[in-house]
């Protein structure tokens, strides 16, 4: 008697697909050695949505019975394996319905294994995850984020890799070679597939988590209420306008503070307050009120309500006043503006490696013009997911920022150092 | 039937007007003082939408009257001003209920105190506009308090006691008053219509409370909720309906005490039923045969008595099987259908059965689907019914759970 509970911690739109055809293949390959499986995703979930986190599930078992004990409508209760295809989502998951922030190895069994695909380290990444109180495995399989899975899906290797790297994980229940077969059956499957799926075997890299390692922090968690201390007629209090602060000289809109939203962020603005020249563009037009105005009459995002959309940036008449980072480069969110105030010379050192840091700033959350996907993945390797995007996202004041598509060209072959991978070579 | 429970200072207090069922409406919904009323002419419904806007038309009653393009926005603005406030009044007939669909089914989870009129009407096709209850039965399942009515005086009635039940902040439900078309809402009867200031001591403001849209209640009505929330939102609908019960009951005995008139019975009326072996059953205006029926035979010795169903949601499933304790066989005659059905009968046959299963004494009980389609209910159609509910109660058991009665065959 043998089974599996694995689920995939996905960007909704983004990698929907994707993790479709995850935990389908981790099916399809069971099916190889006669296990019974299901894949299904969370149906309270909203995949549709741009970068909302969501999941999808697959349960395999020796038999059918087996298989029915394990089975769950929307969630399972516990998993053996947690793959997670974008490592911001190592801070934590809102789902789209009221859950506050589950982190990401909340549902893990003892001795479980966290999956994830990054080009961080796992000591980086044990910033964010939050600590467990049982341990588990914490696997890398080097990559970015893939972007692979719009409407369309665009090939880029990730769905191989993954299975590749759970026969490492789990190969009593799935064999490399029961994945490469499923590989070539799948109407998705090619022999560079099944290539990639072998080095990704080769590739990942696992570690021990103890249960004193991780974010020390207590998610935020939302109680559901009883039916009784419900509001009758489908009716919730609104949020109340916001309120000054800082003596009247500053302002601050209320915020939910049931529903934070910043789990679907994936790149956060990083604000430069000396070149801000206080045209109100971005406070006027982020669609969720993130932004604090201060006592100088700065806009300070709150990283608790930025959902990361980017329109901040794409406002901003200023060259390098806003610049979205990749979420992948922040411990935390608080406040830019504290900083620079305690300290202003600190905060242009911190400022300045952040819109620099190439690594790290290399992140898109969408395509922003025609083309781009097939721009990133021509300029790096197939496998990782193609190659860094410069910073940036051209906007109605493209022009002013020298922002135009063709600008972000990148010709450098990889984000990640190292020797270069499969296909090709 | 009618028992004041004290004397009637009330009979000065009210004036007696020849008015049809839907006059009858318009003048209780004068005398409410509703703020907003919106209309769709579809047959029978129509005849009430035109005796309000006469009585807007000669001033009697202040109230904004929208002309909606349809049954689905004419419902639909109302729950949206009942919301910030407003009493209000809707209504609607068959096909155009139907069409108004999406819009019914929020109204109770929603909380609205919509009073309604739905003029029973056959859906289409074929084109049709004589009385059939389905219409109104849409919604029996959804929160909505549904009741019938049988006269011009309880049209007016029970318009009243609506509003009363429905904005209960116990309650804050939708009611549905229904009234067979054609014999109701295009017949006019001598009606007591009461004086305003005894309505007043009757019917208290509309208040809301912490459920008003306002700008100084800042909340947000029905957003986007999944599997964590909806079964919650139903239960709490269904402890409202629960109340309803206990709501009813009051609303009532406090209608006897200010008019000085009225059934302390508000479930249903009872007529000859003390001594009845034959016990047949009904809603709306079919109750006028089977009494002249019942008188008749009643002269030949046989102990035949009616009970006609006021309200059918909430059920008063516990005061019927009380009231049926003593019957040796029992008659249902529905003015609806239900295909397929348990023994194919009608909807109120099939929930009588339901409310016997529990009870000590069960009779047998026999579903007789009749006057559809606006057809009439005959006297030979009812001294039918007696005649098969008797050889059941003989035999102890029905040969037949259900009959179509007067179907050219």
């Amino acid at each position: 008697m043998a089974h599996l509970i694995a689920e995939v911690v996905y960007r909704g739109i983004f990698q929907k697909n994707l993790a479709a055809r995850i935990t389908r293949g981790i099916v399809l390959s069971a099916r190889k050695a006669g296990r019974w499986g299901i894949a299904f995703g969370r149906y309270g979930d909203s995949p549709q949505r741009n970068g909302v986190p969501a999941k999808d599930f697959a349960i395999v078992a020796d038999t059918k019975e087996e298989l029915e004990q394990h089975m769950a409508r929307y969630q399972p209760k516990e998993l053996h394996v947690t793959i997670c295809v974008d490592d911001t989502l190592c801070k934590g998951v809102e789902s789209w319905a009221w859950y506050g922030l589950q982190p990401i190895n909340r549902l893990l069994l003892p001795n479980g294994h966290l999956l994830v695909t990054s080009t961080q380290s796992a000591d980086e990444l044990l910033k964010d995850a939050h600590k467990k109180n049982t341990p588990y495995s914490l696997w890398i399989l080097p990559g970015k984020a893939s972007l692979a899975g719009l409407w369309v899906y665009k090939e880029d290797h990730t769905e191989v890799r993954v299975l590749g790297a759970l026969a490492k994980i789990a190969p009593q229940i799935l064999s490399l070679q029961a994945v490469a077969e499923a590989i070539r059956e799948a109407d998705w499957g090619s022999d560079l597939k099944v290539e990639s799926a072998r080095k990704a075997y080769e590739r990942v890299e696992g570690r021990a988590v103890k249960i004193t390692e991780g974010n020390p922090e207590t998610p935020y968690s939302f109680e559901m209420p009883k039916w009784w201390e419900m509001r009758e007629g489908v009716t919730i209090p609104s949020l109340p306008i916001g309120k000054p602060i800082e003596g009247g000289k500053g302002y601050r809109p209320e915020r939910s503070t049931v529903f934070k939203k910043f789990s679907t962020r994936t790149m956060r603005p990083v604000i430069d307050f000396d070149t801000c020249v206080k045209c109100t563009l971005c406070w006027l037009q982020c669609p969720d009120s993130c932004f604090d105005v201060t006592p100088e009459g700065l806009y300070d995002a709150n990283m608790e309500s930025c959902c990361g959309c980017g329109i901040c940036e794409a406002v901003c008449p200023v060259g390098n006043c806003i610049t979205m980072v990749n979420e992948a480069a922040f411990d935390n969110n608080a406040s830019q503006w504290d900083m620079w105030r305690k300290d202003k010379d600190a905060y242009k050192v911190w400022l300045g490696a952040k819109i620099t840091d190439k690594v790290h700033v290399a992140r898109s959350h969408g395509f922003r013009y025609r083309g781009q996907y097939e721009q990133e993945l021509a300029s790096g390797e197939l496998e990782l997911g193609g190659a860094a995007l410069a910073s940036g996202i051209p906007g109605e004041n493209a022009d002013q920022k020298g922002l135009k598509p063709s600008a972000h060209e990148d010709k450098s072959s990889s984000i990640v150092t190292g020797v270069a991978e499969a296909p090709g070579g | 039937m009618t028992v004041a429970t004290q004397a009637a200072p009330a009979a000065a207090q009210e004036q007696e007007m020849l008015i049809s069922g839907s006059e009858a409406i318009a003048e209780a919904l004068t005398l409410a003082d509703i703020d907003v009323v919106t209309a769709y002419p579809i047959r029978p419904y129509d005849t009430v939408m035109q005796a309000i806007a006469k009585k807007i038309a000669n001033g009697q009653l202040v109230a904004e009257y929208i002309v909606a393009e349809g049954e689905h926005s004419q419902f639909e603005i109302v729950k949206h001003a009942s919301t910030v406030g407003a009493r209000v009044f809707c209504g609607s007939s068959g096909v155009g209920w139907a069409y108004a669909m999406e819009c019914l089914v929020v109204t109770p989870a929603l909380r609205v105190p919509l009073v309604a009129m739905v003029g029973n009407r056959a859906l289409d096709d074929p084109g049709a506009f004589g009385v059939e209850h389905n219409d109104a039965l849409f919604v029996r399942d959804l929160g909505w308090l549904l009741c019938w009515i049988d006269s011009s005086q309880e049209a007016l009635d029970t318009t009243l006691i609506a509003y009363r039940v429905a904005e209960d902040r116990r309650i804050f439900l939708p009611i549905a008053i229904s009234a067979d078309g054609a014999f109701l809402t295009h017949s006019q009867a001598i009606t007591k219509v009461p004086s305003k200031s005894l309505v007043e001591k009757f019917l208290p403001p509309y208040n809301r409370g912490d459920l008003q849209l306002h700008p100084d209640n800042p909340i947000t009505v029905a957003p986007q909720v999944n599997e964590d929330w909806v079964i919650e939102i139903r239960r709490q609908n269904n402890a409202a309906t629960e109340r309803a019960y206990t709501v009813i009951e009051e609303a009532y005995a406090d209608f006897r005490r200010v008019f000085g008139r009225g059934p302390e019975n508000p479930w249903f009326e009872e007529y000859m039923t003390e001594d009845a072996e034959v016990i047949l059953m009904g809603m709306g205006t079919l109750s006028l045969p089977v009494k002249v029926a019942i008188r008749k035979m009643r002269e030949e010795g046989k102990k035949v008595g009616l009970i006609r169903l006021r309200w059918f949601r909430p059920f008063p499933y516990e005061q019927l099987a009380e009231a049926l304790r003593k019957a040796k066989a029992i008659g249902v005659i529905d003015r609806d259908y239900s295909f397929g059905s348990p023994f194919g009968s009608g909807v109120v046959a099939t929930e009588v059965r339901a409310a016997l299963y529990n009870a000590e004494h069960r009779p047998p009980l026999i579903g007789f689907i009749c006057g559809l389609g606006g057809r009439e209910v005959t006297l030979e159609d009812v001294y039918k019914t007696t005649e098969i509910c008797y050889s059941a109660a003989k035999a102890g058991k029905t040969e037949r759970a259900t009959y179509w009665l007067g179907v050219r065959e």
